[in-house]
């Protein structure tokens, strides 16, 4: 397949903290790739490089090695490209989710969508009335104007899961999206997030250290002590 | 999106309080501005109203604003004689404390000729003083009614009019007498130590035994008149002609002996630069210390504002906000709490200016740098917190 074809490549990435004596390695050799509309999780236990794995994809975390191509951008190769413009790629290209939602306390739901958008250069009009379709589109239309904490955790995840999709990105990356959740608020955000990869044709890349929140995944990384240990393909190809 | 004005509104309770309390203490440093230039308006509120060109007072003196000044009254004749003088007037200065309803009334007793200058600039109710004797215009500043009676040395004196705010360099309201009154206030001894002077003098012209009787009661007359006179002023002022040399008549005069002729120009001097020049320093540290203080204040403020929002910050950095819109948020932040407690100052200190004991002159320049001044302090303020914003890395938005 063309390399084109993938929303997130990853080729051989390394990620070493510190030196000499002191050095630890976080993540080494990952290689994989996602698709646009793929669901993919990574899942392993706590401290297994996970999360490492994902900051670098989301071009938080300098790779020490390897490639990292998003959107068919190679965005790292032996340390962050010279010239490349991470923010305005995270801007433009990501969408994040995190375990506990991260929503700003100081504005409203709809605003939370919002500042996503503004940050990307649309007008005030033109992102309340996008962020206004998200949000009801994720039945949250009768919660626009509540604060964070007004919501409850699932509405409020919802709420970041609106944010992540604001600026249509190909590539969605959630750190433990349900670890603050009950099962069932949990299930409800995974259902919503395989739905969104499907719909909107994004690349998706969940990590979680939890089994049962990975049913129905197009694919899923098995992270441990560093190493990515094995691949699970879905037979049925949902 | 206004992050800065969304933060704002979401915490306005803490907001408002926190600008309350920076406004009070501005306040503080608008009113010391307000009686910096207050002193001044008061130190020169005389010299001003006098409208006199020279002020001729006792040679090697200050001046009767400075130091004590006793010069004839009737040097108002020479004065008046010297080419380019087309006015001379004296005036007397005395500081009085009475008791009055129980309670202390110190003012500023100025004596002045019924027929020269120097008298109340403005009657605002009454009239002014039409009788040589026992008639009185006092400031408002000394919350007197028109009829009311004071006892001044040996007489009373009726109020016949109110003037307006005039005040002495320390800040006590004046009250105006005819220069005859004041003269006798000032300088004329009771009935008792006027037999006691003239028993002196005449027992002691008796020891003269070359003395003839006649010219012993002779002389005991002339030396007591001289003791009694009360014809002392502590200044003569002067209006000169228009064009006239304020040097040569200044030089004229101090070829006389015994007087020294000071311009306007030397009275401010000494007036601003000699007697509230360690107010003005004492005002001025103050106001600089105030203003350490409130820079001080508004960079933990704005610290502590920002480590609360680290999350938001890394959060918005992780989804690729700009440093514009962190810093804009910080600096906006920091900026609209100078500007809402420099209004709190401000409006405080105008609603109560005129009821504080000492004038407060607000004046437009002073308002505005400080204005400048709180706005240059809110932005190096909110450097400490706008570093440490930058420094936010976008990862710390993950975990927990």
């Amino acid at each position: 397949m063309d390399k084109s074809m993938y929303a997130i490549e990853v080729d051989k990435l390394t990620k070493i903290y510190g030196k000499g004596e002191t050095a630890v390695t976080a993540i080494a050799d990952a290689t994989l790739q996602v698709k646009p509309g793929e669901l993919v999780a990574i899942l392993g236990p706590s401290g297994s490089g996970k999360t490492t794995l994902l900051t670098s994809i989301g071009l938080i975390n300098e790779p020490t090695h390897g490639k990292v191509i998003i959107d068919g951008t190679t965005v790292a190769d032996e340390g962050w490209l010279p010239g490349i413009d991470l923010k305005r790629l995270r801007r433009e290209k990501l969408g994040f989710i995190f375990q506990h939602h991260n929503l700003i306390p100081f504005l409203s739901a709809l605003e939370n969508v919002m500042v996503a958008l503004e940050i990307n250069h649309l007008s005030g009009a033109e992102a309340k009335s996008r962020a206004t379709e998200l949000l009801a589109a994720l039945n949250l239309g009768h919660r626009l104007n509540n604060y964070p904490t007004a919501l409850s955790g699932g509405e409020a995840q919802r709420v970041a899961i609106a944010r992540a999709l604001a600026n249509k990105p190909k590539v969605i990356l959630a750190d433990e999206p349900t670890a603050a959740l009950d099962t069932e608020n949990g299930k409800n955000v995974m259902s919503l997030l395989k739905s969104l990869a499907v719909e909107n044709h994004s690349a998706i890349l969940v990590v979680t250290h939890d089994h049962r929140m990975v049913e129905g995944f197009d694919r899923i990384f098995h992270v441990s002590d560093g190493r990515i240990a094995g691949e699970e393909t879905n037979s049925d190809g949902n | 999106m206004n992050l800065a004005v969304r933060d704002i509104r979401y915490n306005r309770g803490r907001f408002i309080l926190t600008s309350i309390g920076l406004g009070l203490l501005l306040g503080v440093v608008i009113s010391m501005g307000g009686i910096y230039r207050g002193l001044f308006a008061d130190a020169l509120t005389i010299l001003n109203i006098t409208k006199a060109d020279i002020w001729v007072v006792q040679q090697d003196t200050n001046g009767p604003f400075a130091e004590n000044s006793r010069i004839p009254e009737d040097i108002k004749y020479r004065i008046k004689a010297v080419p380019g003088v087309v006015e001379a007037s004296p005036l007397s200065f005395q500081t009085i404390q009475i008791e009055r309803m129980d309670k202390p009334l110190r003012f500023f007793l100025i004596g002045f000729d019924l027929n020269g200058f120097g008298g109340p600039p403005v009657i605002l109710a009454g009239r002014n003083i039409r009788q040589k004797h026992y008639e009185m215009v006092v400031a408002k500043g000394m919350k007197m009614a028109i009829g009311e009676k004071i006892r001044l040395g040996l007489n009373d004196y009726t109020v016949v009019g109110i003037t307006g705010k005039v005040v002495s360099s320390s800040g006590d309201p004046a009250a105006y007498v005819s220069l005859a009154d004041a003269q006798d206030i000032q300088f004329k001894k009771d009935n008792d130590a006027i037999r006691n002077d003239r028993e002196r003098i005449g027992a002691n012209l008796a020891d003269i035994p070359t003395l003839s009787p006649a010219q012993t009661k002779f002389l005991k007359q002339n030396i007591s008149d001289i003791t009694e006179s009360t014809h002392t002023v502590n200044t003569v002022v002067a209006r000169l002609a228009p064009g006239a040399n304020l040097h040569e008549v200044q030089e004229r005069i101090s070829r006389w002996n015994h007087f020294r002729p000071i311009s306007v120009e030397e009275q401010t001097k000494i007036l601003t630069k000699g007697m509230i020049e360690k107010a003005r320093m004492q005002l001025g540290l103050f106001r600089i210390i105030l203003l350490v203080i409130s820079a001080v204040i508004i960079s933990l403020i704005i610290y502590t504002s920002t480590l609360d929002k680290i999350k938001v910050i890394a959060t918005l950095k992780l989804i690729g906000s700009q440093n514009r819109v962190i810093v804009g948020m910080i600096l906006q932040q920091s900026l609209l709490m100078g500007v809402i407690a420099y209004g709190i100052g401000y409006l405080l200190i105008f609603l109560t200016y005129e009821k504080f004991p000492r004038r407060i002159v607000l004046e437009a320049f002073d308002l505005q740098a400080l204005f400048a001044i709180v706005m240059a302090i809110c932005v190096i303020a909110s450097f400490v917190g706008i570093r440490k914003a930058l420094k936010v890395e976008p990862a710390e938005a993950l975990g927990g």
